[in-house]
């Protein structure tokens, strides 16, 4: 019988997977772009769960929502890389310190 | 039942193992088609789940829209993958260790949770998720529907504003320039000697 801990569970070790990938891959800002979709894919998860073990559909137009910032995010995030790409000829998140924050 | 807890397991094993091997493979491309599958098998979950409408789009939009980007923008990009590897042992235990203790705490309070008492109500036969979910979002959610739209406007405009660029080889018109030409710009009178 699959209940709705199984989910949560699930949804908690896919998040817990990204920040470790956070900070395994810290120079390579595609691979941490790609580690926040996948938090982004387990908090959808929690809630797609919760929406249907509690029968309320708010939780999947949230799921909707959110779906439309990250694919948003995504696409504005890759533009950026390509034109620091284009100005820096690298990637590397240690080589962008023109700030120096 | 058993046929949910079967089809529960298999693929939230898929889905955890490729996304352990996301984090970990040194290729980019190959982290990028890890995602896709992670991606794919969760659409699978939400289907089990009966929120039709939005695991057949979060295949389409992401798998087919999202993750095509990304691999786009991977294999354009040169990367020195050594380089960006380096250092990577020495953070290994401490990523780790943070996501091992993460997943645990949240483990720990979940299986004390008494979620496990919650069930759903059995739908009828004839019961369609697009069309709640379509009713509930062009009804009660117009407004935050609207604003996702020019959200995703905003973002198409940004990209491509961001990533446009100007060549000094690149020949192009300029309607401004055409359109307030002169007459003196364009014809001289040449005063030449007759022989």
């Amino acid at each position: 019988m699959i209940t709705l801990t199984h989910f949560l569970v699930l949804g908690a070790i896919l998040f817990s997977l990204s920040i470790a990938g956070i900070f395994l891959n810290r120079k390579n800002v595609i691979l941490l772009l790609m580690a926040i979709e996948l938090m982004l894919l387990a908090v959808n998860m929690n809630f797609v769960a919760f929406s249907y073990y509690l029968d309320d559909l708010a939780g999947q137009v949230f799921v909707f929502f959110i779906l439309t910032v990250a694919a948003a995010e995504a696409a504005i995030g890759l533009a950026i890389l390509v034109v620091l790409y284009r100005n820096r000829s690298t990637i590397n998140v240690q080589d962008i310190d023109n700030l120096k924050g | 039942m058993l046929i949910q807890t079967t089809v529960f397991y298999f693929f939230s094993g898929i889905l955890v193992l490729s996304a352990l091997a996301m984090i970990t493979v040194r290729n980019p491309v190959h982290a990028a088609l890890f995602l896709v599958l992670a991606f794919f098998t969760s659409g699978a979950l939400w289907l089990l789940l009966e929120a039709e409408f939005l695991g057949i789009a979060l295949i389409l939009v992401y798998v087919g829209a999202v993750m095509v980007l990304f691999l786009f923008v991977v294999m354009m990009l040169d990367i020195n993958i050594a380089k960006m590897r380096a250092g990577y042992a020495k953070y290994l235990p401490v990523g780790l260790l943070v996501g091992a203790v993460m997943a645990a705490e949240m483990i720990i309070i979940l299986s004390k949770s008494t979620f496990e008492h919650v069930q759903p109500n059995a739908k009828a036969a004839d019961y369609s998720n697009t069309q709640e979910l379509g009713k509930l979002l062009y009804t009660e959610y117009v407004y935050p529907f609207e604003i996702a739209g020019v959200i995703l406007l905003v973002a198409i405009i940004a990209a491509i504003t961001l990533t446009m660029r100007k060549r000094a080889a690149s020949k192009q018109q300029s309607p401004h320039n055409q359109i307030s030409v002169k007459r003196k710009d364009r014809v001289r009178l040449a005063d030449l000697d007759r022989e």
